[in-house]
């Protein structure tokens, strides 16, 4: 028996009136990088959104580690180990750069340290006085994935990373997941980037309309990565 | 001692120490709606009847338990407070979604309901308050007597707006406030609850004006009228200063109560409109307000 730490089945949420999840299901192994690929507006922010309990209107199963996320109050989903990294960033231009850094509080403890993340994005080192909106696109970004690895979170929720970045950041937030994935956490990955998507991720799922519609392995995507175009409609 | 402009400077330093002690109450006062409009994007206009609770509760407790000066100066605080609280709970956070007006309206009958209930219970008429005995006397400070009250009044209101300020600009738990100000769900999704938050930071700009009113019942009489005479201009202040800024209004409060005290030695007629004046002018130059962000 594999060893499932994200099992979601029959998932739906909803903005007011309108009905955006429409029934996923996928389950995400532990210490693995998965992907959620997906076109615009398929629902992979929103996702997300629901996991994390920032989406409140929510039905079906999602379960961490034993615990129904749907019956977990948005305030202690975090304690459960469950990091975010929002698509928008979320740094906060009232908060300098080592104030957002230390603003989640430590969930669990084996988070990395002050200096563990100055190594991993030297770009962040001697900032800390910045204003966090201040930073560039791609330090902020970096901020954003920093600030959560401080807090020992073991189950990450990546929406985007790499969006609207130039290729040399891309390099080096790729690099950076790769030291994640090698000290065993759990990634969830939602990235428009198929490339860079092969080359961090274990698994993919596709996502359309609200549902999960097709599952792939790395190997499998990397042989053949026209498969995904039908989807993402390239 | 040398005339200013034909004003002895004994009078013009009296009416700036007058000044001061109007600026101190503007400036908790401001404060505490600064951050209540921050936070929870309420315009708390139930502030100057929260104030005057204060100063009732402090003259309630000493003329039926004999509770003194110095523990109504923590205890009434908070009895507002946790009043406040209460309202915050039952009634207030079902109206953050909604438009400000809701809330508006809502802290605008609170008011109206406090100071008519105190009204009618109390009648209108102004209750003295003394002195305690400790802060009874005055400084002869050579060019002019302070009472000693009045000074303890400017010095305690002072140390208690550093002290918040200092908590939300300098701690983490201000980083908490100022970040749940700009993305709430986001911080809750970092584990923090922000409508308990909410609910402690209403309770705890409340208990500030309560303890404003503390601090106002040996000086003004204790009135049901006391706080929506205040509130106004405490309204002009923070729209001077710029929503939202804390060490702003602070500032803010402090020099708008000297510029009042100026302006009651120069030209007495204006001081009563002086502050709307400076209002004006500064919503026609900087709409934001002195230290309020640009929009
Ligand atoms: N706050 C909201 N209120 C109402 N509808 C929303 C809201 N946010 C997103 N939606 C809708 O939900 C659907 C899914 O959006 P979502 O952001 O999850 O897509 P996505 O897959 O992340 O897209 P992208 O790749 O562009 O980030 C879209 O149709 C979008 O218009
Ligand atoms: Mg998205």
């Amino acid at each position: 028996m594999t060893d499932h730490r994200l099992e979601v089945e029959d998932l739906h949420s909803w903005y007011g009136e309108s009905h955006i999840l429409h029934g996923a299901s996928f389950h995400v192994n532990r210490g693995e990088v998965v992907t959620l690929l997906g076109r615009n507006g398929a629902g992979k922010t929103t996702m997300m959104r629901t996991l994390m309990g920032v989406v409140r209107q929510r039905k079906g199963k999602a379960v961490l580690d034993g615990t129904d996320l749907l019956a977990t109050p948005p305030h202690r989903v975090a304690k459960l180990g469950l990091g975010y990294v929002p698509e928008e960033r979320g740094i906060f231009s009232s908060l300098t750069v080592a104030e957002n850094l230390v603003l989640p509080p430590i969930v669990k403890p084996g988070g990395m340290s002050i200096e563990d993340i100055h190594k991993l994005f030297p770009n962040l080192k001697g900032r800390d006085r910045t204003i966090g909106t201040r930073l560039s696109g791609g330090e902020q970004q970096m901020l954003a994935i920093a600030r959560i690895l401080r807090t020992g979170a073991d189950f990450i929720l990546l929406d985007e990373p790499t969006e609207g970045l130039a290729p040399v950041i891309v390099d080096d937030i790729a690099r950076a997941l790769g030291t994640l994935r090698s000290m065993g956490l759990t990634i969830i990955l939602v990235e428009q980037n198929t490339r860079f998507a092969t080359n961090c991720a274990d698994r993919h799922y596709v996502m359309d309309q609200g549902r999960i519609v097709d599952e792939f392995s790395n190997d499998a995507l990397r042989a053949d990565i026209s498969k995904i175009d039908a989807y993402l409609g390239v | 001692m040398p005339d200013i402009f034909g004003v002895p400077m004994v009078v013009l330093l009296g009416q700036i120490m007058l000044g001061l002690i109007n600026g101190s109450f503007y400036a908790v006062l401001s404060l505490g709606l600064a951050i209540i409009f921050g936070m929870l994007n309420v315009i708390n206009f139930a502030h100057g009847a929260l104030y005057m609770m204060g100063a009732f509760v402090t003259w309630i407790l000493l003329s039926t338990v004999g509770i003194n000066y110095w523990t109504a100066l923590f205890v009434a605080p908070m009895i507002v407070g946790l009043f406040g609280i209460v309202i915050e709970r039952l009634a207030l956070r079902h109206l953050y979604k909604v438009d400000h007006l809701y809330s508006l309206l809502f802290t605008f009958g609170m008011a109206l309901a406090l100071e008519g209930l105190f009204r009618y219970i109390y009648g209108s008429a102004g209750k003295p308050y003394p002195v305690p005995e400790q802060l009874a006397g005055v400084f002869k400070l050579g060019f002019m007597i302070l009472p000693v009250y009045r000074a303890w009044v400017i010095v305690a209101a002072v140390i208690v707006c550093v002290a918040v300020w200092l908590v939300i600009e300098k701690t983490r738990l201000g980083a908490w406030l100022r970040a749940a100000t700009e993305n709430p769900s986001l911080v809750t999704a970092f584990g923090i609850n922000v409508p308990l938050m909410l609910t402690l930071t209403y309770g705890f700009c409340v208990g500030l004006a309560g303890f404003a009113g503390v601090l106002a019942a040996p000086i003004y009489q204790v009135s049901p009228g006391m706080g929506s005479n205040l509130i106004i201009v405490v309204f002009a202040v923070v729209v001077i200063g710029g929503l939202g800024s804390i060490g702003g209004s602070i500032l803010t409060g402090l020099s708008l109560g000297v510029i009042e005290g100026l302006t009651k030695t120069f030209y007495p007629s204006a001081s009563t409109i002086v502050i709307f004046v400076v209002m004006a002018i500064v919503l026609i130059i900087r709409p934001a307000g002195l230290f309020g962000r640009e929009a």
